[in-house]
C-alpha cells in the first residue's frame, strides 16, 4: 500500500524518460536515414530495430504491460500477436519477392 | 418512368430461371407464414423478450445451432444440385454460370454459416457450464456476435434472389473476382457479408478466451479443464490471430471493387497473388478453427462412453497448442502451383508434414482411451467412432497433398475435393452431430431418439463414403474441380453416377435426422437427473435444461473430470444445497439486434453502392455503440434467493 | 517487474479486469491486422506503375511533425492514467483533452497531406498499387485515431458526469491503452513507410 502511494505521489519520471527516449530514438532513426549513407540493408535493419525498441518503450513505460493483475495472459496475447505479425510480414515478403 | 422502374426491377431481382421463381415464392410464403404465426399466436413479445434481446449463453447457443442447421440445409441443397448436374455426361440441368454460383455459395455457406456457427453454438452451450461459470465474460458482446453472424448470413443468402449470387468460388480468387472480370453485385455480397460475420467471429474469439482464462470455478486450474474447453481455448486463440488477416483481405478487395484501387488487379501494378497469400494466411488456420473444437467434442464423448478418463490428457493439450502455433506457418500449401521459388515450396511442404504429427498423436490418444474401456454404443459415440477411420483417410491424403511436386498432379482435381470433404465431413460434421446428440439433453431437457439417431448415422455415414471415396479415383482420372459438365467417353460415367447416388443418400440421412429431432421433441425421453450419460464434467452437475444462472452454487473443483470425482466423493449435491443466495446476472438488451440490423442495412447499401442507404446504416451503427457506451454503467440485476430456490425445487433438486 | 499489492480502481471489479484483459487480447488482434496491411504495402511498394514514387512524395518536415504530435500525445495520455489512479477527475480530464487536441492536430495534418497528394501530385488511390497500399495503410491508422478521438470524447463526458467510478476508470484506462497502441503502430508506419520510402 505504502509503496503504491509512493509511486503515485512522486514525479512521473518513468513517463518523462519514456517520452525523452522515444523522441531521441525517432530523431536517431531519421539521422541514420538522412545523414549516414550506410548500405540500404544496414540502414533498414537499424531503423527497424529502433522501431522495435520504441514499441517496447510504449508497452513498458506507458501501457503498464508489466504490472500485476493478470500479467501472464496479457503478455501472452501481445507476444502471440507479434509472433503472427512477424510470420505474416516476413512470410509474405519472402514468398512474393521471388528471390530465394 | 415505368420503363425505368421495370428495368430496375429486372436487374434487382434475379429473373429468368424457374428454380429461382420457385425460391422467390417459397421465401415469400415462409415469411408470410412466420409473420402470421407470430401475430396470430401473439408471439411477438415472446420472441423479443426471450430470444432477440437475450444475452444468455445457452439461448444464444441454441439460436446458433438452429441457424446452422438451416444453413446446412441450404448448403446441402446446393450440393445436391451440383451432383444432380453431374449425374450424367453433357447434362443441361444447370448452366455453367448457375453451376459457378452454386459451388460458390455451397462452399461459402458451409464454412462460414454452417461449420463455424454450429461449433460456436456448441461452445456457447457447453463451455460456461463446463468451467462452472454463470455466463461468458462478455454476455452483451456474445449477443452482438450472434446477431452479426445471423444478419450476415441473411445478407449472403438474399443474393440468391436479389441482385445475383457470387460466382468466383468460396476462395474468391483475384483477378477473377475483380471488377473487370466479375461485374455486378454478387462478389460484393460475398465480401460484405463475410466482413460483417467476421467481426462477430473475432469478438467470439476474444470473449471465449477471456471467459476461459478468467471465469473458471475455484480450483479448476488450466490443466484440470475439460478437453472441449481446452479445444475452445486453442480455437479462440487461432480465431483472434487469423481473422484480422481475412478482414484485411476482404476490405482490400472491397476497396478495389468499390473505389477502383489496385491491390489485386492486373493493371497498375496490382498483385492478384497477394489475394491468395492473404486469403490462405487466414484460410489454413481456419481449417483448424473448424477442426480443433470437434477434436474436443470427440474427446468428451469418447471418454464419457468408454467410462474412462481421457488417455494422455497432457499430450492432447500440448498437441493442440503445437497446432495453434504451427497452423500459421503452412498456408502456402494451398498455392504450391503458383510458381514459387524452390525454397519456398520446400519450406511449406515440410511445415505441412510437421503439423500432421500432433494431429496423429491424438488419434492414438483416443484409441488408448477406448482400449479396455467399457464402451457404450450411443449415437453420439457412433459418430465419434466413425470419425477415427474416416478422418484418418482425410489426414493421409492431406499428407499426400503436402508434397509440393506431387501436388502438381492433385491440385484442383476431385482428389482435392475428396480430401477436404473427408476432413470437413468426417471431422467437423460428424463432430457437431456427436456434440448435438451429447448436449441435446442439456439444451432441451430430453434425449434424442436413439433408434432414429442410429438410422440417420448409418445412412449418412455409408452414403458419405459412397459419395466421397470414388472422388479420389475420378480425380486421379483427370476430372477437375468446379467443372460444370463432362463429356462422355472418358470412363467417368460410372463413378459420377455413384458419387451422385451417395450424395442423395446423405440427403436422406439428413432428413432422418430432422425427423428424429421433431419426433424426440414430442416423444423423447425426459432427462430428469441432469446427468443422462453418467457424465464426467461439470455441465452434467446442474439440471437439464440448465437454469438461467447455471449453478445455484459455484462448484469447487479438485481434479480433472470434476463431476465424476464429486460423484465418487458423494459431494455432487453441494451445487444445489439450501440455503441459497441472490445471484448476480447481466441484463438483456435490444442493442445487439438493432446494431446488427444497421450493419445489414449498411451492408446492403454497400453491396449495391447505394450510399444513401449505406451512410445512414453506418450512422445507425455508431449511434448504437455510443448508446451502449453511455448505458453500460449498471446493466446487472439480481435473481433473489427465493427464486433460485423455486427454480431448483421445480427441477426436482430439493426434496 | 512492478510489485504493488494495491489494486487500482479500474481493476477493482471482476468485470473491469475482464474487460481490460479482453482489450489487450483485441490489441493482439490489431497487431495482426496492421501486419497484414504492412506486408501488402511492402510488397507493392515498388509497383508504382509509372506514377509517383515514395521518394517523390514524402516530405521529411511534415511526417516528423506528425510523429512528434503523436509521441507527445501518448505521453500526455499516460499522465492521464496516473491522474486516474490518483482518482483526480480534473487532472485526468485535462490531460485527456490535451491528448485529444494533439490527436486532432495529427489527423488534420494527415488529411492535409492526403489532399496535397491528390490535388497537387495527382497521386490517388487509383493511380498505382503502391498508392493504394499507402493510402489504405496510413488511412487505416488515421481512421483508428479519428475513432479514438470520438471515443475519448465519450469517455470524457462520462467522467465529467459520474466522476471516477470502477466503470469510468476502466473506460479511461482502456482508451489510454488504445491510444498508446496507435502510437506504436505509427512508429512502424514512420519507419516502414516514411523512412524506408526515403531509402528504397
Ligand atoms: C452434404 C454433403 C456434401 C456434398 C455432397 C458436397 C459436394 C460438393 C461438391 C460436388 C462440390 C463442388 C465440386 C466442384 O465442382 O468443384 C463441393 C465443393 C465444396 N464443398 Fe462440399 N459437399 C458437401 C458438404 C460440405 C461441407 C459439410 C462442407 C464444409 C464444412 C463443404 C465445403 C465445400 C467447399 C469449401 C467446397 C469448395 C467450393 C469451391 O470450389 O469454391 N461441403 N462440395
Ligand atoms: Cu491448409
Amino acid at each position: 500500500m505504502s509503496a503504491n502511494n509512493h509511486e503515485l505521489n512522486k514525479f512521473p519520471w518513468k513517463h518523462v524518460i519514456g517520452l525523452a527516449l522515444s523522441l531521441i530514438l525517432t530523431l536517431l532513426a531519421l539521422w541514420v536515414v538522412v545523414s549516414l549513407s550506410l548500405p540500404t540493408v544496414a540502414t533498414l535493419t537499424i531503423i527497424v530495430l529502433l522501431a522495435i525498441c520504441q514499441a517496447f518503450i510504449q508497452l513498458l513505460m506507458f501501457m503498464h504491460i508489466n504490472e500485476n493483475h493478470g500479467r501472464g495472459y496479457r503478455i501472452l496475447a501481445i507476444a502471440f500477436g507479434f509472433y503472427i505479425a512477424a510470420v505474416v510480414v516476413y512470410g509474405s515478403l519472402w514468398i512474393m519477392w521471388f528471390t530465394v | 418512368m415505368i420503363e425505368n422502374i421495370k428495368s430496375f426491377l429486372g436487374s434487382f431481382f434475379v429473373t429468368g430461371d424457374p428454380m429461382i421463381y420457385g425460391a422467390d415464392a417459397s421465401i415469400a410464403l415462409a415469411s408470410i407464414g412466420i409473420v402470421f404465426y407470430l401475430t396470430y399466436f401473439k408471439k411477438w413479445k415472446w420472441l423479443w423478450d426471450e430470444w432477440l434481446t437475450t444475452v444468455d449463453h445457452k439461448k444464444i447457443g441454441i439460436m446458433y445451432i438452429i441457424a446452422a442447421i438451416l444453413m446446412l440445409f441450404r448448403g446441402g441443397v446446393d450440393a445436391l444440385l451440383m451432383r444432380a448436374q453431374l449425374i450424367i455426361p453433357n447434362n443441361t440441368f444447370l448452366t455453367s454460370q448457375h453451376y459457378n454460383e452454386i459451388f460458390t455459395t455451397h462452399g461459402t455457406i458451409m464454412i462460414f454459416f454452417m461449420a463455424m456457427p454450429f461449433i460456436f453454438g456448441l461452445m456457447n452451450i457447453a463451455v460456461p457450464l463446463q468451467i462452472g461459470a454463470r455466463d461468458v465474460a462478455f454476455p452483451f458482446l456474445n449477443a452482438v456476435s450472434f446477431w452479426l453472424f445471423f444478419l450476415a448470413a441473411m445478407l449472403f443468402n438474399i443474393s440468391f434472389v436479389i441482385g445475383g449470387s457470387p460466382d468466383a468460388g468460396w476462395t474468391s480468387y483475384a483477378p477473377l473476382a475483380g471488377l473487370k472480370l466479375d461485374p455486378g453485385v454478387g462478389e460484393n455480397y460475398y465480401l460484405i457479408a463475410l466482413q460483417i460475420s467476421g467481426i462477430g467471429t473475432l469478438a467470439t474469439g476474444v470473449n471465449f478466451l477471456v471467459t476461459i482464462f478468467k471465469m473458471r470455478a475455484p480450483g479448476m486450474t488450466l490443466f484440470k479443464m475439460p478437453m472441449f474447453t481446452w479445444s475452445t481455448l486453442v480455437t479462440s486463440i487461432i480465431v483472434i490471430f487469423a481473422f484480422p488477416v481475412l478482414t484485411i483481405a476482404l476490405a482490400l478487395m472491397s476497396i478495389d471493387r468499390l473505389f477502383g484501387a489496385h491491390f489485386f488487379t492486373i493493371e497498375a501494378g496490382g498483385s492478384p497473388m497477394m489475394w491468395a497469400n492473404l486469403f490462405w494466411i487466414w484460410g489454413h488456420p481456419e481449417v483448424y478453427i473448424v477442426l480443433i473444437p470437434v477434436l474436443g467434442i470427440f474427446s468428451e464423448v469418447i471418454s464419457t462412453f468408454a467410462h474412462k478418463t481421457l488417455f494422455g490428457y497432457k499430450a492432447m493439450v500440448w498437441s493442440m497448442i503445437a497446432i495453434s502455433v504451427l497452423s500459421f506457418t503452412t498456408w502456402l500449401h494451398h498455392f504450391f502451383t503458383m510458381g514459387n521459388t524452390a525454397m519456398v515450396n520446400s519450406f511449406f511442404s515440410i511445415s505441412t508434414m510437421i503439423i500432421a504429427i500432433p494431429t496423429g498423436v491424438k488419434i492414438f490418444n483416443w484409441l488408448f482411451t477406448l482400449n479396455k474401456g467399457r464402451i457404450e454404443f450411443t449415437t453420439a459415440m457412433l459418430w465419434a467412432l466413425a470419425f477415427i477411420p474416416n478422418f484418418t483417410i482425410g489426414g493421409i491424403t492431406g499428407v499426400m497433398l503436402s508434397l509440393a511436386p506431387a501436388d502438381y498432379q492433385y491440385h484442383n482435381s476431385y482428389f482435392l475435393i475428396a480430401h477436404f470433404h473427408n476432413v470437413l465431413i468426417a471431422g467437423t460434421v460428424f463432430g457437431v452431430f456427436a456434440g448435438l446428440h451429447y448436449w441435446w439433453p442439456k439444451m432441451f431437457g430430453h434425449i434424442l431418439n436413439e433408434r432414429l439417431g442410429k438410422w440417420a448415422f448409418w445412412v449418412f455415414m455409408i452414403s458419405y463414403n459412397i459419395c466421397f471415396l470414388p472422388m479420389y479415383f475420378i480425380g486421379l482420372m483427370g476430372m477437375t474441380r468446379r467443372m460444370y459438365t463432362f463429356p462422355s467417353g472418358l470412363g467417368w460415367e460410372p463413378l459420377n453416377l455413384i458419387i451422385t447416388l451417395g450424395a442423395f443418400g446423405m440427403g436422406v440421412g439428413f432428413l432422418i435426422m430432422v425427423w428424429m429431432i421433431v419426433y424426440s421433441a414430442k416423444y423423447g425421453k425426459r432427462d430428469t437427473t441432469g446427468d443422462p450419460w453418467n457424465g464426467r464434467t461439470l455441465e452434467w452437475a446442474t439440471s437439464s435444461p440448465a437454469p438461467e444462472y447455471n449453478f445455484a452454487h459455484i462448484p469447487q473443483v479438485e481434479t480433472v473430470d470434476a463431476f465424476a470425482h464429486m460423484k465418487e466423493k458423494g459431494t455432487a449435491d453441494s451445487i444445489y444445497k439450501a440455503p441459497f443466495q441472490a445471484i448476480h446476472m447481466p441484463n438483456d438488451s435490444g442493442i445487439p439486434f438493432i446494431l446488427s440490423v444497421f450493419f445489414f442495412i449498411a451492408g446492403f447499401g454497400l453491396v449495391f453502392e447505394w450510399y444513401w442507404m449505406a451512410i445512414p446504416g453506418a450512422i445507425g451503427i455508431v449511434v448504437c455503440m455510443i448508446l451502449r457506451s453511455f448505458k453500460d454503467h449498471d446493466d446487472h440485476h439480481h435473481i433473489p434467493a427465493e427464486e433460485v430456490e423455486q427454480t431448483e425445487r421445480a427441477a426436482g433438486r430439493l426434496s | 517487474m512492478e510489485t504493488t499489492n494495491h489494486t487500482p480502481i479500474e481493476y477493482s471489479t471482476e468485470e473491469g479486469s475482464n474487460k481490460i484483459l479482453g482489450f489487450w487480447v483485441f490489441l493482439g488482434a490489431e497487431i495482426v491486422l496492421f501486419s497484414a496491411l504492412f506486408s501488402v504495402y511492402l510488397v507493392l511498394h515498388s509497383h508504382t506503375a509509372g506514377g509517383p514514387t515514395s521518394k517523390d512524395l514524402f516530405e521529411v518536415r511534415e511526417f516528423m511533425i506528425e510523429t512528434f504530435l503523436l509521441l507527445i500525445s501518448s505521453f500526455t495520455c499516460g499522465l492521464g492514467t496516473i491522474e486516474l489512479r490518483r482518482h483526480n477527475v480534473k487532472g485526468l480530464v485535462a490531460w485527456l483533452v490535451i491528448t485529444l487536441l494533439l490527436g486532432l492536430g495529427f489527423v488534420g495534418m494527415e488529411l492535409n497531406e492526403f489532399i496535397t497528394y491528390v490535388t497537387v501530385e495527382h497521386a490517388t488511390i487509383q493511380t498505382s498499387a503502391f498508392l493504394s497500399g499507402f493510402f489504405v495503410l496510413v488511412g487505416t491508422h488515421g481512421a483508428h485515431v479519428s475513432l479514438g478521438i470520438v471515443w475519448m470524447i465519450c469517455v470524457v463526458i462520462q467522467l465529467l458526469r459520474r466522476g471516477v467510478t470502477p466503470v469510468t476508470a476502466r473506460k479511461a484506462f482502456i482508451i489510454g491503452l488504445y491510444w498508446h497502441f496507435l502510437d506504436v503502430v505509427w512508429i512502424f508506419i514512420f519507419t516502414a513507410v516514411y523512412l524506408t520510402g526515403l531509402v528504397l
